[in-house]
């Protein structure tokens, strides 16, 4: 929608909140139109962070732009290098041997749960609960230590390469792993003691941003918000990835739709992560790292879409090739990007101040929102 | 690394025009090629020489970009045809205006007649389950007659199925918008506008979305290359005096 004339209006007021604005979780403008405490209207400007990644990739061979991709979603930097990896492993017809996808999936997890963790520390400080964050930011920082004894790296970790690893898991390995299970599931427990039934907490959640299933469909919303209006849809499950059809899990869902279910729901895949890693743990196959893939990355002439279940939703790489050693188009279909756009929705009819709770169970990294 | 020791790919744009993939006849791409591989000294078919140094002096950087002299497999896309109950009865109902129902690697998609493509996806959605709009992308091929592929990629949740509908377009023209089907094209169809110039007929509000108003080229366009943006308004608004 355009703002255009609102100022003539006198009973509406537009506000601008952001760019520097501590709730916008980044660089994010919204104009809010508004009729009081009431909100008529939002308009998103976004751009800020904008690095022409798809225009760097045409300029890089299909190596040197992995590392890339680790800085649009900063966040969970190990699933855009996954989705990256797979996708150029589709157009050269490669598969990940099984160790490489065992090791991928104990990673992603564990990013999963840092990339929630984050949100949910965020959020939690954006709706006036301090605690939360100081103790999500301590259990992160046991699943960063583990990204760091693999690979060097703690946020942009670039874990991954085409054809499989390039490390070799560390001694200790699956013990660091199995530890940060067995604590951590006891601290989801703390954390929703501290949120799940707090009075306040529910109060300024339900009924607050509600984005139905339909709507979720029809503004391609996906991930945690699209299971939590109820539809039952991961695409670990609907078009399993780099093992992870072997694994048992479930896939959490609520009713509502609204930002307390966002909530619950991403709590929950917390739980089921761990489950996932427990598994993955347990049975990670004797083996090489890396499957026979070419020094020189040359895909064939083609193109491929490869998506996958990153922790905001549906993160897709669709390139094309052109038979050389560089991409010819990179397009990348980022969760957050589409997921923002359903925020007029969500927030016309709210106040000012559930524009803060929608933003924040939106759950958006504004480096992939602008790429 | 020990994948990728190639040295190339840093300063140089794009300046030999690769072959365009996603056509389904041989095009004259083929023709052009022999002439391509002439300025090169050696064959980047070995990958195998280990030390950078040798390799990065022998290679220049046009050379990187242009075709290698190894006879390439395929420059055409090697599809297989796609056929299943949805492609007969896609085809029985639009006849003529899908010209090319494709596969390659296991992902199926079709070609449509550009001013069809909006009864098509209509019809995919309220006919055949596919009522989530994965995404809308575009892909610039300057040596081509129609030289711009605009990409719709669905998904059907009852099927679980993935499709991409596919239109290849004229520089100016302007293609309908798909946002009355799907709300989620708004900002979708804003990005490819941003980034290529194409502008969507119909749309409640073309304008850029990602680069700033003022901005004047379409960076992801092939000629304009990475060093080539909108120098001026780097100048102006940034003050940056190189504008880079």
């Amino acid at each position: 929608m355009t703002m255009a004339g609102t100022f003539l209006d006198s009973t509406e007021l537009v506000l601008n909140m952001g760019p520097q604005h501590p709730s916008t979780h980044g660089v994010l403008r919204v104009i809010l139109k508004l009729d009081g405490e009431r909100v008529l209207g939002t308009e998103c400007v976004i751009g800020y962070l904008h690095r022409g990644v798809e225009k760097i990739a045409e300029n890089r061979t299909y190596a040197m732009f992995a590392p890339y991709v680790d800085r649009m979603d900063y966040v969970a930097a190990v699933s855009n290098g996954l989705g990256y990896c797979l996708a150029v492993e589709k157009l050269l017809n490669a598969e990940a041997t099984p160790r490489a996808q065992a090791v991928r999936v104990i990673l992603t997890e564990l990013n999963r749960i840092g990339s929630h963790l984050l949100w949910l520390g965020t959020h939690a400080l954006d709706i006036g609960a301090i605690t939360p964050l100081f103790y999500c930011m301590r259990e992160r920082e046991y699943t960063l230590n583990i990204f760091e004894k693999y690979c060097g790296a703690r946020l942009t970790t670039h874990a991954f390469r085409i054809g499989g690893l390039q490390y070799e898991t560390y001694d200790g390995f699956e013990k660091d792993v199995l530890e940060f299970c067995d604590m951590f599931l006891p601290k989801v427990d703390e954390y929703e003691e501290l949120l799940t039934g707090n009075r306040i907490w529910i109060e300024r959640l339900t009924n607050v941003g509600i984005l139905n299933a339909a709507d979720c469909k029809d503004y391609g919303v996906t991930g945690p918000m699209l299971r939590a209006a109820g539809v039952k849809w991961d695409i670990r499950k609907a078009l399993p990835y780099s093992g992870y059809e072997k694994y048992d899990f479930e896939i959490p869902t609520r009713e509502n739709g609204d930002t307390y279910d966002r909530y619950i729901v991403r709590m929950q895949e917390m739980r089921q992560s761990v489950r996932i890693l427990r598994q993955a743990v347990a049975d990670i196959p004797a083996g090489p790292i890396m499957a026979k893939v070419p020094k020189v990355i040359k895909p064939p002439v083609g193109e491929a879409y490869v998506s996958i279940e990153a922790p905001k939703g549906e993160l897709g790489y669709y390139i094309v090739s052109d038979g050389s050693t560089q991409p010819w188009r990179v397009r990348v279909r980022p969760p957050s990007f589409v997921n923002l756009q359903a925020l007029d929705k969500m927030a016309r009819g709210a106040l000012v101040a559930d524009v803060v709770a929608i933003i924040g169970t939106t759950d958006i990294v504004l480096g992939e929102v602008d790429r | 690394m020990p994948d990728d020791p190639k040295p190339e790919g840093a300063p140089e744009p794009e300046s030999a025009p690769p072959s365009e993939p996603a056509t389904p006849e041989p095009k004259p791409a083929e023709a052009a090629k022999p002439a391509a591989p002439a300025p090169e000294a050696k064959p980047p078919a070995a990958p195998a020489p280990p030390k950078p140094a040798a390799a990065a002096a022998a290679k220049p950087a046009p050379a990187a970009a242009a075709k290698p002299p190894v006879p390439k497999a395929p420059a055409v896309m090697a599809v297989t045809p796609w056929e299943s109950d949805l492609t007969k009865a896609l085809a029985e109902e639009f006849g003529a205006a899908i010209s090319e129902f494709s596969s390659y690697v296991g992902q199926s998609f079709l070609v449509v007649k550009a001013d069809s493509a909006i009864p098509v996806i209509e019809s995919l959605k309220f006919n055949h389950g596919f009522d989530y709009l994965v995404d809308v992308t575009a892909v610039h091929y300057p040596e081509r007659p129609e030289p711009l592929d605009v990409i719709y990629i669905l998904y059907s949740f009852s099927r679980n199925e993935r499709i991409r509908v596919k239109i290849r377009i004229k520089d100016g023209d302007r293609p309908r918008t798909v946002t009355k089907v799907h709300t989620t094209a708004d900002w979708l169809e804003r990005e490819v506008y941003d980034m290529f110039g194409i502008e969507f007929e119909g749309h409640p509000n073309m304008k850029r979305i990602l680069l700033p108003d003022e901005w004047s080229t379409f960076p992801l366009r092939k000629e304009n290359s990475i060093l080539n943006m909108d120098q001026r308004w780097v100048q102006e608004n940034l003050g940056i005096e190189s504008g880079q």
